[in-house]
């Protein structure tokens, strides 16, 4: 990594921050009806604690409803990706169930499982993540052109030797293309049933009482320490991609 | 048991359609001797990659039989090595690693160290020495199919079979290959069958070309070719050459129903 690419997204957010600042100042908007970046270091240094709490709160059961989706989603696409009958059997239902706006699915959620804070927060992000996960492994596995499997089915190679050796990395691509879109949704799906859920913990949790008291310097505060995580996670995401399929990444030379 | 190590007899096969069963192979007829090497020519669609899928085990015809070295084929046998137009090279790994795969199925005597040496040797044969460490997508199209090729021989199979290996090359990288394959076949002897649409890289590669007539395809008729000794290019441009291609041409205008009936009895 050069300086380059450090300095290019810096700036970038450099400047937003401050045609941010612009737009409040030259509207002479008040605290209370939108907050400007120079209101959020002191509502950091007011609820620093609040937020290393909630916001580990908010992390980890984002991580553990993503992990789980990954398990899931991978399964299903497995599924789906080699049977044809799974496939068409499956596809309507996962679609209508994808379909179905998650905010909707959450005060059911709340009610089925009421206290359990974790347990609602990762099955929800785990609900909102898994489907990109599902289809683009069904995907990668069902359009695996056949002359890959017949060069190891022909020297008597076992399915699941077939599925090691070439389905599986060849996935690889498509999988992390689709994880990268599953963590940003894993993080609506943890936040979302942080702010509806009563007593509920975690960032969403600490937007609803800023929320409550008219907090504008701590909404915002806590929606760019959200967006933080979620940069901080993709890019987890896309060095993993760079170790286990970078061969998939032409160099820009050739 | 049987002289011959590919034996192929009365085969008929149809595929499943929503329109009715398509019959695509009718009365096939084919026998390779060991170290024999064999070109099938035939218009397109007339089920040349369905003979290969057959003698490979990778399915059983509805009629006939599939014998390899006096045994009934029943299912994939890992005495074979394929090869065809699509190099299907696996991206994420390196050229030397891609050779290698197939030791990584059948079981074999050698060791691990043995294995890399015999990869290598067959990559310099093939005039990819050097490019070991490469991954697929920085080689071109000749350079891939030139792997593929190593990769189909690497574990000694008794069986070589490729599917129109060279069709998607330029005519130069071709005529390279082409002469690549004669010293691979003077180095490493195998028993081949070859899927082609290329007269001339028929006659120039096999002792014998088969040509199956269009669909469903039956064996039509079988020319033995005694290009023999140093195979060179030229030899593609000799008074025998030119009647050979002459004689195969007019069997494939007989395959596409070009020609009058009368001539089909000649």
């Amino acid at each position: 990594m050069n300086l380059r690419n450090v300095l290019v997204p810096v700036a970038a957010i450099v400047i937003f921050g401050l045609l941010w600042e612009l737009l409040v100042w030259a509207n002479g908007w008040p605290n209370y009806v939108m907050a400007s970046p120079s209101d959020l270091p002191p509502a950091y240094a007011r609820y620093w604690d609040l937020f290393i709490v909630m916001g580990w709160q908010t992390l980890w059961r984002t991580v553990v409803g993503l992990l789980l989706a990954i398990a899931f989603g991978v399964f299903l696409g497995m599924i789906m990706g080699f049977s044809r009958t799974m496939r068409d059997a499956l596809y309507p239902l996962l679609v209508g169930f994808n379909a179905i706006p998650k905010a909707t699915v959450v005060p059911i959620v709340a009610l089925l499982f009421v206290g359990d804070h974790n347990f609602n927060t990762i099955l929800i992000a785990f609900m909102i993540s898994f489907f990109p996960i599902a289809v683009s492994v069904s995907i990668g596995l069902s359009t695996l052109e056949p002359e890959y499997r017949d060069i190891l089915a022909s020297l008597g190679a076992s399915k699941t030797k077939i599925f090691w050796k070439i389905a599986l990395p060849k996935t690889l691509p498509e999988f992390f293309g689709a994880l990268k879109v599953a963590v940003t949704l894993a993080f609506i799906g943890t936040n979302l049933m942080e702010i509806v859920s009563p007593h509920g913990r975690g960032l969403g949790a600490l937007f609803d009482s800023g929320k409550t008291n008219s907090d504008y310097p701590l909404m915002f505060a806590v929606l760019i320490a959200l967006a933080l995580m979620g940069i901080v996670l993709y890019y987890v995401v896309v060095a993993l991609e760079k170790i286990f399929a970078g061969w998939a990444e032409r160099s820009p030379s050739y | 048991m049987s002289e011959h190590l590919i034996e192929i007899k009365g085969v008929r096969h149809a595929y499943q359609t929503k329109a009715g069963p398509l019959p695509v192979l009718d009365g096939l007829e084919l026998s390779i001797p060991e170290g024999g090497f064999a070109a099938v020519v035939g218009p397109s669609g007339c089920g040349k990659s369905t003979l290969t899928r057959l003698i490979a085990g990778l399915m059983k015809p509805d009629h006939g039989e599939v014998w390899l070295h006096g045994e009934l084929v029943k299912g994939p046998k890992s005495i074979v090595g394929m090869a065809f137009q699509n190099p299907v090279l696996l991206e994420w790994r390196t050229i030397l690693q891609n050779v290698m795969l197939p030791l990584e199925i059948v079981p074999t005597k050698m060791s691990k160290r043995e294995q890399e040496e015999r990869a290598r040797r067959l990559l310099a044969l093939v005039g990819l020495e050097g490019f070991e460490d490469k991954r697929p997508s920085e080689l071109s199209g000749g350079m891939r199919q030139r792997a593929s090729l190593c990769r189909a021989i690497v574990h000694k199979p008794e069986v070589l079979i490729l599917d129109e290996p060279f069709g998607a090359l330029d005519a130069f990288t071709r005529e390279d290959l082409w002469q690549t394959m004669h010293k691979v076949k003077a180095e490493e002897p195998f028993t081949g069958v070859l899927i082609t649409h290329d007269l001339r890289e028929s006659i120039f590669l096999a002792d014998q070309v088969v040509v199956l007539s269009g669909r469903p395809a039956r064996t039509q008729y079988v020319m033995d070719v005694h290009l023999t000794g140093d195979r060179d290019i030229e030899h593609l441009y000799t008074p025998e050459s030119a009647e050979a291609l002459n004689i195969l041409r007019r069997q494939i205008q007989i395959a596409q129903g070009r020609a009058g009936d009368e001539e089909v009895t000649q």
